[in-house]
């Protein structure tokens, strides 16, 4: 370990910045997933002035923390006192027991999978030497979903919605960035449609689907499409808007050298609107990835679709004296696979983001 | 899938000798179900017959699926998104006959006896039990009838406040049961007519529908004073210390039908393997939760308690499913008969429980028009199922699952006559009309409701 008054080798000096340089490379990246804490403690550890890097250390680590622990003393110190009629609101450490109930279950249920397919292997063992061998079948495994297959549905669903989603609203966002016509044809539409809520689309979707959707395979079942297209519907606007914003902006410069080059449209999109309309791009993809998020919870809690919004819901029903710690942990999955969605939008948006000095 | 091509009888395709303790080859024509049930206690053959795997031993794999109300189950049963479901015993007769969505629904298997209680509020539990004379342990005398109800839904109308109680379903058992309890204490509650399906014409108590698990939430919020449901819901308004039951079904009329096993009939024609399999899944489930006297009932309990079932708490399912039932906080009384799953012939499907419900029906302006006795007959024949039922029960006592002992094979599917009514009426399922005619509150012979009065033609 170097100390910083180990300034008489120059050689380990060098190397030394070199290794803070690093550090701070990697600081970029680290910082927008929420770990930029990781920075200070790595140059201490490479022997950096260790009096500004305690104060990264304080304003990044310390000060979160003391928020953090404040809200869960001031959490556990009144939720006893409410009681409702599933009993006292649960404090921090009931919901972190059945955060752990939870994921005990989801194991539980994998050794009855196994189990499941254990006797269906016997069965169709025993239709084989009875001499049935043309009835041997194997079923999948008709068991409760677990808590991390509802997160694992919930997160494909809302991929399946967003995907959509951005399919649509680029095009439609780069046709209105470069065609005032265009743009002021589907205005009024998108200040329509924005702010109508995704529980009043979700009936019209749903008879939408059911006609439209008539066998729907086991890879994507119709409750699912259903949850997607509300997603779709309620997060595609700061797509469309920031996208055309975003090709709107265009320096004029580009566009005429564009126009002198005579470029076809197709290039002209690719080589010149794509590239500096980017950063406002993915503004755009991260407003509406949040929307998606939280609009998804409401369309599987009404329309009763596989996912967290059903859990919460049936727990609900259920009322037991669990349910309310139950519905904790997953208000606090939902808030961090929330978060972690948005700080990889973040991290996509910086890695495409120029400096304005190209 | 293969589809056998066999008589209504079935039996040609089960020409295979049983061989002991090995199983016979039963071959579903479709072994992929989905089928449907409410978040109640008496769904628990569903959840036996999964858990431990009867279905499985029929060559059927099962999802359950927890629905969000009787109507939207009903109405998946007949789109054929669920290939069944746990249904209340007005159900399958009320789609065959028109009443709500029209459908043939048919049942080989009765899923219960008894199981519902009456709860009312804390408030008029307090004004109730003044009118209820104490029994020599200075509890209150059971079982409690309405006649000390009465007096205090007078008094709200009286302050010109509408009396108001909760059932589950237009036509649940829930919803008779309550009727039959008002109008033995005198307390009109309601007829129905074709132009109004409020149910509240003449009504002295306003009944309406509330879903089974928002009714201890409901009545606590003082939109409604009291409901009829079933468990874990009338046990967790004392768990909560929301309101009182007063009186349970089994009193009301002793070892009544509560649930059966609905299916489409174009399922039962379509699908006669797998009907069969379901039937026999569903009576050895029913055997494993009476057995050795309740034996089973805390295992039971443990399974049902699982938030993919019921979810309640253990000890609150377990308060009805073990023998005793809790009135007021403290008042435990003994019950051995509250959830009767196999004993007493509970699975087999009387005709006579059919033409009770149709009576009710007929007694509260359901049905609207006068109905010849044969009519109520040939009813129950076209939606209750027992020679399908005693067939699977056949198939067991060959398989070494049954005794002999353990199924009605004698009866004509009408129960002798009985008068274990909280009222005393005698009912006799042969003669219908004559039964109707014995009440002081309810349509009888020729009568029809007009508007807002009853008239006679």
């Amino acid at each position: 370990m170097t100390i910083a008054t180990d300034m008489i080798d120059p050689e380990i000096a060098v190397r030394r910045e070199r290794r803070i340089a690093r550090i701070n490379r990697a600081g970029k990246v680290l910082g927008p997933f929420g770990l930029g804490f990781v920075v200070p403690l790595l140059k201490l550890a490479a022997g950096d002035t260790p009096s500004e890097q305690w104060a990264d250390l304080k304003q990044m680590l310390l000060v979160p923390l003391v928020g953090i622990l404040a809200f869960l003393a001031a959490w556990a110190y009144f939720a006893p006192k409410v009681e409702t009629s599933l009993g006292a609101i649960p404090g921090p450490a009931a919901v972190f027991h059945q955060a752990e109930v939870l994921t005990d279950d989801h194991f539980a249920e994998r050794q009855k999978a196994e189990e499941f397919y254990a006797r269906q292997d016997e069965r169709n063992q025993m239709l084989i030497a009875e001499g049935y061998a043309d009835r041997v079948k194997v079923r999948p495994y008709t068991g409760k979903p677990t808590y991390l297959d509802q997160i694992w549905t919930s997160l494909m669903t809302v991929a399946l919605g967003f995907f959509i989603g951005t399919a649509i609203a680029v095009p439609v966002g780069i046709a209105c960035g470069l065609s005032k016509t265009f743009e002021g044809a589907i205005n009024p539409l998108i200040q329509l449609f924005k702010p109508v809520s995704p529980l009043a689309w979700l009936p019209i979707v749903t008879m939408v689907v059911a006609a439209l959707y008539q066998n729907p395979s086991d890879l994507l079942p119709k409750s699912m499409v259903i949850s997607a297209v509300t997603v779709t519907l309620c997060s595609i606007w700061p797509t469309i808007i920031n996208t055309a914003l975003g090709v709107a902006s265009i320096e004029r410069d580009l566009v005429n050298v564009g126009k002198v080059l005579q470029l076809s449209t197709w290039t002209t999109i690719r080589k010149l609107v794509l590239p500096s309309s980017l950063p406002l791009i993915f503004t755009g993809m991260r407003l509406s990835l949040g929307v998606g998020w939280m609009v998804l919870i409401a369309a599987e809690m009404l329309a009763q679709n596989p996912g967290l919004g059903k859990f919460v819901w049936d727990e609900f029903q259920n009322g037991s004296s669990d349910s309310l710690a139950r519905i904790m942990v997953a208000v606090i999955t939902i808030g961090l696979i929330g978060f972690f969605l948005d700080r990889v939008m973040f991290a996509l948006q910086t890695a495409f983001t120029y400096s304005a000095n190209r | 899938m293969r589809h056998f091509l066999c008589s209504v009888t079935m039996l040609c395709s089960l020409a295979v000798t049983a061989a002991g303790a090995h199983a016979e080859m039963l071959f579903p024509e479709k072994d992929e179900l989905t089928i449907g049930f409410i978040k109640l206690t008496d769904m628990a053959p569903l959840a036996i017959a999964k858990e431990m795997h009867f279905f499985e031993d029929e060559g059927l794999y099962v999802t359950l699926e927890a629905q969000a109300n009787w109507k939207v189950l009903l109405d998946r049963v007949i789109t054929g998104e669920l290939d069944g479901a746990h249904m209340l015993a007005g159900q399958p007769l009320a789609a065959t006959i028109g009443y709500g969505t029209k459908a043939d629904i048919v049942t080989p298997f009765s899923m219960d006896l008894n199981g519902n209680a009456i709860t009312v509020s804390n408030a008029v539990w307090d004004q109730m039990k003044e009118n209820i004379p104490a029994g020599p342990d200075g509890k209150p005398e059971h079982p409690i009838k309405a006649d000390a109800l009465k007096p205090v839904v007078e008094a709200y109308r009286a302050e010109g406040k509408p009396f108001k109680m909760g059932m589950v379903f237009p036509v649940s058992t829930h919803n008779y049961e309550l009727r039959y309890w008002l109008a033995a204490g005198g307390i009109n509650p309601g007829y129905y007519s074709p132009s109004d399906v409020s149910g509240q014409i003449q009504a002295d108590a306003l009944l309406s529908v509330t879903p089974p698990p928002q009714m201890p939430a409901t009545m606590e919020a003082g939109t409604i004073d009291g409901y009829c449901v079933g468990e874990p819901w009338n046990q967790a308004a004392v768990f909560k210390g929301i309101g009182v039951p007063v009186v349970t079904d089994y009193d009301i009329w002793k070892n009544n039908p509560e649930k059966v096993f609905g299916l489409t009939k174009e399922f039962t024609e379509k699908y006669p393997q797998t009907t069969l399999g379901l039937t026999k899944a569903l009576i050895r489930a029913a055997m494993w939760l009476d057995e050795n006297n309740n034996a089973n009932r805390e295992e039971a309990v443990e399974i049902l308690s699982r938030p993919e079932y019921v979810g309640a708490d253990a000890e609150v399912i377990a308060n009805s499913m073990t023998g005793t039932f809790e009135y007021e906080k403290g008042d435990k009384r003994p019950a051995a008969d509250f959830n009767v799953f196999f004993r007493h012939y509970a699975t087999y499907p009387y005709y006579s429980d059919a033409v009770w419900y149709l009576t009710q029906m007929r007694r509260w302006g359901q049905i609207a028009e006068p109905k010849e006795d044969g009519w109520y007959d040939d009813v129950a024949r076209s939606v209750y199922l027992p020679e399908l039922y005693l067939e699977a029960a056949r198939q067991l006592i060959d398989e070494g699952h049954a005794g002999e002992a353990d199924f009605p094979f004698s009866t004509d599917g009408y129960k002798p006559a009985t008068s274990e009514f909280i009222d005393g009426v005698t009912y006799d399922g042969r003669h219908p009309n004559a039964y109707l005619d014995s009440f002081p509150i309810g349509l009888k012979g020729d009568e029809i409701v007009d508007g807002n009065k009853i008239a006679g033609r």
